[in-house]
């Protein structure tokens, strides 16, 4: 019992990193219809700037919080990249995101070097029905939570939220009104920044990051958004969480070699099954 | 109020609309007609500044909004959404005054757009645009889609919203009659080109016109006698 609890709040906490990545995902793919590859690579830019950050005494919270915006910023860079140029056509700029998160690459091992980096996160553990949990998942689990609460109301009661939502909704209609999507492109490029940059913030400390971690996490969030049908954010955390506890009851009971494999399968599975309805979004 | 002065578009290497003129005076109230395809909506697109003119000009003295064609509604948000995202380029967002010249749209604010019936939507699509506080409206194919009594029922409002309001209105229609209805001036477009212009009671008693251009005034009287 306390085996099957600690798998499944610790796959809580990977399925909220998860859902982190993919709502990013979602919020670019919403407005621009470009499925951005540096997702992964944000939220391991926000494990090493937070890391950085700590390690030059800049308290814990602010630290993690600057990281965040730095990785939002990060995202904005690359909405400058992939969508700058006007017309830009979304396959084209999937190859320039996957492309910048390999240049990425690049980046991770001149400045943090190969070796995986675990920051300082919150010590000790509390025991839960009989189990003890790190504190550093519960916090995760907390601050995923509070993420998808703020991003729910920024969507649905925001004035530029729903600005967002209108521009992906009907592009026309929302140039007639004067909303520009492109720039709605930037901000949700930026959005998404910050969502990765979170997940990283907040995994690094129980589960160390290093330059290759970007694309197993850019799975996991991807397999998350498609869940998600790369429109529903709500939908992506429920896939995030899925797939999270799903893993690591698989890791556990069958071995923890089994967990990509897992992931993969899971992501094939629901592809082929919501095949029709993305297509008929993508169609819209 | 809108000036056009020999407007050229094109798309790639076809040319849309060829050196075409148009003025509408403030309070002015005039139609732009012409068969499927004769550059209508690229005229209308190129006011509002959506799609470029490779040469010409276009003067607005104010601001315009525009009602388009297929009402282009935020099909899964609210009636109000809908209206409120109308004046994203203006600081007054609150939609009382709508509601209070389209009472329908007050009673279905809370609907989602999509759910609406064609002329709802159109209604929605009008009370839009006016959220944007504009001095020209051009309105794209009022009639698309309609019932009959749905068209007239939005043709009487947008004359009386000319009339009592001063709103100058450039509409963009494929229904003739009704637009030399409601209109008294008018221009004829074929082939992204001005055919004719003047009194729309001139140009619906030109027989040759009529026949050439119009798709026959007469041809559609018939029909409606025939009814």
């Amino acid at each position: 019992m306390n085996a099957l609890l600690i798998y499944v709040v610790s796959g809580i906490t990977i399925g909220a990193t998860y859902a982190l990545i993919g709502s990013g995902f979602v919020v670019v793919h919403r407005v621009t219809h470009v499925v951005n590859f540096t997702q992964g690579t944000l939220a391991v830019f926000g494990g090493l700037i937070s890391y950085s950050l700590l390690s030059f005494s800049i308290p814990h919270g602010l630290a993690e919080a600057l990281a965040v915006v730095l990785t939002g910023l990060i995202g904005l860079v690359f909405a400058f990249v992939t969508i700058g140029k006007k017309g830009t056509p979304p396959l084209t700029a999937l190859l320039i995101t996957l492309g910048l998160s390999i240049l990425s690459e690049g980046i991770f091992v001149t400045i943090w070097g190969q070796s995986p980096i675990a920051p300082e996160g919150l010590d000790g553990a509390t025991i839960i029905l009989g189990a003890s949990i790190e504190n550093q998942r519960l916090l995760t689990a907390g601050i995923s939570a509070v993420a998808f609460i703020l991003l729910g109301i920024f969507f649905g009661r925001t004035y530029l939220g729903k600005g967002m939502t209108a521009a992906a909704s009907n592009p026309r209609a929302a140039a007639l009104v004067g909303i520009d999507s492109r720039r709605m492109g930037f901000i949700a490029f930026a959005i998404a920044g910050m969502l990765g940059g979170l997940a990283g913030v907040v995994t690094a400390p129980f589960s160390p990051i290093s330059f290759s971690s970007d694309l197993p996490l850019a799975l996991g969030g991807f397999a998350a958004a498609v869940f998600g049908g790369l429109s529903s954010p709500w939908l992506t955390v429920v896939g995030g969480l899925v797939l999270g506890i799903g893993g690591q009851l698989v890791a556990g009971y069958f071995g923890g070699s089994y967990q990509t494999v897992a992931a993969l399968v899971m992501l094939l599975v629901v592809m082929i099954a919501r095949h029709k309805s993305l297509s008929a979004e993508e169609a819209k | 109020m809108l000036n056009l002065e020999d407007v050229v578009i094109r798309y790639g290497f076809a040319t849309a609309v060829d050196g075409v003129s148009i003025s509408v005076e403030k309070g002015e109230m005039v139609a732009l007609v012409g068969p499927n395809g004769a550059g209508k909506s690229s005229i209308v697109n190129a006011i509002s500044g959506v799609i470029p003119v490779a040469s010409g000009t276009i003067t607005v003295d104010g601001a315009s909004a525009q009602v388009p064609e297929g009402r282009q509604m935020f099909a899964n948000m609210s009636v109000d959404d809908n209206l409120r995202l109308g004046a994203w380029r203006v600081k007054d967002r609150n939609p009382a005054a709508i509601y209070e010249l389209l009472p329908d749209l007050a009673r279905m604010k809370d609907q989602k757009a999509g759910t609406l019936s064609g002329g709802q939507q159109q209604m929605v699509a009008v009370g839009r645009a006016l959220m944007a506080g504009p001095d020209l409206l051009l309105v794209d194919e009022l009639s698309l889609g309609l019932a009959p009594l749905i068209v007239a029922d939005l043709a009487n409002y947008l004359t009386e919203l000319n009339a009592s309001r001063g709103m100058t209105i450039l509409l963009i229609e494929q229904e003739v009659d009704l637009a030399f209805r409601m209109c008294a001036r008018a221009y004829v477009l074929e082939a992204g080109r001005i055919v004719a212009s003047g009194a729309s009671a001139t140009l619906a008693a030109d027989p040759q016109l009529s026949a050439a251009y119009l798709g026959g005034i007469e041809a559609s009287a018939d029909r409606k006698r025939l009814k």
